[in-house]
């Protein structure tokens, strides 16, 4: 039974990491070892990262990532802030058009990204956010805020707010309170939601496509598919993989530390039914 | 809505009898809207302003090449849309890739969904950790990684499957249709499967432990508890991943744009909608096709939750 159990762990493991693993030595290979068609470079070197960090792909790739780190942590933090002070009036306070705030949210979620980027390539380029951060943090919100409001009232409702009560019996003020025992106990849920929030503003690549042009604003993923390699006659693959590997890094830690969250945080969300 | 016509007359009736209870009331309502509001408002206006505005567009004969000759053509740019066979076969590619990617991801969902429910303690962190990464991952990055596995220059699919007798090793996945769309489907599944499954765990723990354990014991073999127990005591959780991850597919761009860029047969609607508006600048058309495209999500999810009688909100209202 135990063995069955090692063997199943391998093969998820092999699926779910097989193709970081092949990006990872593809990242390896110089470019003659990039058409012999092998798993493995037949000489590891690393000309690939310093090509994207201090060579010829160095501008396109740090611009781009230096404009994913900021646009996705402010895009988060204004969705996170905004979804938390949204999911509390939802969790504790009883009004009308609760429900309508909650269908809304859900059918943002739904929307297709792709009917909005007209229409924000049109007015962004009006109004002048065209290729700009407030260009992609705006549409960004769209993105995070719903599930952000979801995952929070599901995680929100559960808190045990009569604690805050017994607290303040106890002696304690209600802001004394709401921090000493509602806060802390809030947190886990807030900073799961900030991570997640964060995967969907780092993922997106449609916006990013669509509303930038130049260095500007534009984010890892849309930089990705504009590597066009040191030179017209060589592929960029290798070059693609590195950066690949590097906008990865970042995610893999994070899930590494926090999945019990995580896992928690996505759970909660959707499925109370 | 619903919650505004019962709530109205239930705060009237406790003005009349308790007074000082109605103020409670309507205090409480004004900072549910001072705290929810702003959250509100942003979603209201990132997202149908522009809709509108999509709508008013894709009433125009309107290109940014030629911008002043924009002239009002009514439901024509709908008409040249739908009776192009362009349209038509990215709505059935579209499907395709929804029904065939849900169909495999939720099976193999559950399966994950089990071992992580299941799992021995020593390797359910670990467990977990690896099943997250494919969903933490960038999708251009897993499209390219599947791409470069098969890729004819630089893959070693090829050259694996040539040991494979009687496997054609020299196919160039990327340059036919039904090769082409597998290889994207591939990443898709590997890309959201966990998703699913984290969903589908969340149902399985809602399964009472006692319900199956009982069947066990009065003699049910393992698959009649999964088909009379198991499975309809998570059919909230089912129902959910189902229809996120149906919504989620209709709306796939990233991994057709990396790898064949909609060709040999892989142009899905969302890329005809870039590129009618923001490659060719037909911006009354590409309106039109995302006015379309946003029809049919709707439709979708319109479709899904009538079906399946889920409703989102339950459970999320807490004590209205």
């Amino acid at each position: 039974m135990v063995a069955g159990w090692w063997i199943l762990t391998a093969f998820i493991t092999v699926w779910c990491l097989f193709p970081v693993a092949s990006i990872l030595t593809t990242s390896f290979k110089t470019p003659g070892d990039l058409s012999n068609n092998q798993f493995l470079p037949t000489s590891w070197s690393t000309m690939n990262y310093e090509e994207i960090i201090t060579g010829a792909s160095r501008e396109l790739f740090l611009t781009a990532l230096w404009n994913s780190i900021g646009i996705s942590v402010i895009a988060t933090f204004i969705a996170v802030v905004l979804a938390t002070l949204c999911a509390y009036a939802i969790a504790r306070l009883n009004f009308p058009g609760k429900r309508v705030v909650l269908t809304v949210s859900l059918m943002v979620s739904m929307f297709p990204v792709i009917s909005l980027v007209t229409p924000l390539f049109n007015m962004w380029r009006t109004i002048g956010l065209y290729d700009t951060w407030l260009g992609l943090i705006i549409p960004y919100l769209s993105l995070t805020l719903p599930i952000a409001i979801w995952t929070l009232a599901a995680f929100f409702q559960q808190i045990p707010w009569e604690l805050e009560q017994a607290a303040q019996v106890d002696g304690a003020t209600p802001l004394q309170a709401f921090r000493k025992v509602i806060v802390p106990l809030a947190l886990p849920g807030v900073f799961t939601t900030a991570i997640i929030a964060f995967f969907i503003a780092w993922n997106d690549f449609v916006y990013g496509m669509s509303l930038t042009s130049s260095e500007a604003a534009r984010t890892v993923p849309a930089a990705l598919a504009f590597f066009s390699g040191a030179s017209q006659f060589e592929s960029p693959t290798g070059a693609i993989s590195a950066a690949a590997i590097i906008v990865t890094i970042p995610i893999v830690i994070l899930v590494v530390l926090f999945q019990r969250q995580i896992v928690a945080g996505l759970t909660s969300g959707a499925v109370k039914g | 809505m619903t919650t505004e016509s019962t709530a109205q007359p239930a705060a009237s009736r406790k003005k009349s009898v308790r007074p000082v209870k109605s103020k409670r009331t309507k205090a409480e309502a004004r900072l549910g809207w001072w705290l929810a509001g702003p959250a509100f408002f942003i979603m209201i206006a990132v997202i149908f302003y522009p809709l509108m505005q999509a709508l008013w567009d894709s009433l125009f004969s309107y290109r940014l090449t030629a911008p002043d000759d924009r002239e009002f053509v009514g439901l024509s740019n709908y008409l040249t849309i739908l009776t192009d066979s362009v349209w038509w076969s990215g709505f059935a590619v579209t499907v395709l890739i929804t029904v065939v990617t849900v169909a495999v991801e939720l099976v193999l969902g559950f399966a994950l969904a089990l071992v992580m429910h299941k799992a021995i303690t020593s390797t359910r962190g670990f467990v977990r950790t690896v099943i997250l990464v494919p969903y933490g991952i960038v999708t251009v990055v897993s499209a390219y990684a599947w791409y470069y596995m098969f890729s004819i220059d630089s893959g070693y699919m090829n050259n694996w499957m040539g040991w494979v007798p009687g496997v054609d090793s020299d196919l160039n996945w990327f340059a036919q249709a039904g090769s082409a769309l597998t290889v994207i489907m591939l990443s898709e599944i590997w890309k959201t499967t966990p998703f699913i499954s984290l969903l589908l765990l969340a149902g399985l723990a809602q399964v009472p432990e006692e319900l199956s354990e009982a069947a066990a014991v009065d003699g049910a073999t393992w698959r009649q508890r999964l088909w009379k127990v198991i499975l309809p005591n998570m059919k909230a959780a089912i129902m959910v991943a189902v229809l996120f991850r149906a919504l989620d597919a209709f709306r796939i761009f990233d991994a057709v744009f990396i790898m064949t860029n909609g060709d040999y047969g892989t142009e899905v609607l969302s890329l005809l909608a870039y590129r009618t508006s923001i490659v060719r600048l037909e911006i009354g058309l590409g309106s039109a096709v995302s006015v379309l495209l946003f029809l049919c999500v709707a439709l979708l999810a319109f479709i899904a939750v009538k079906v399946f009688k889920v409703d989102l909100a339950r459970g999320q209202g807490g004590k209205s």
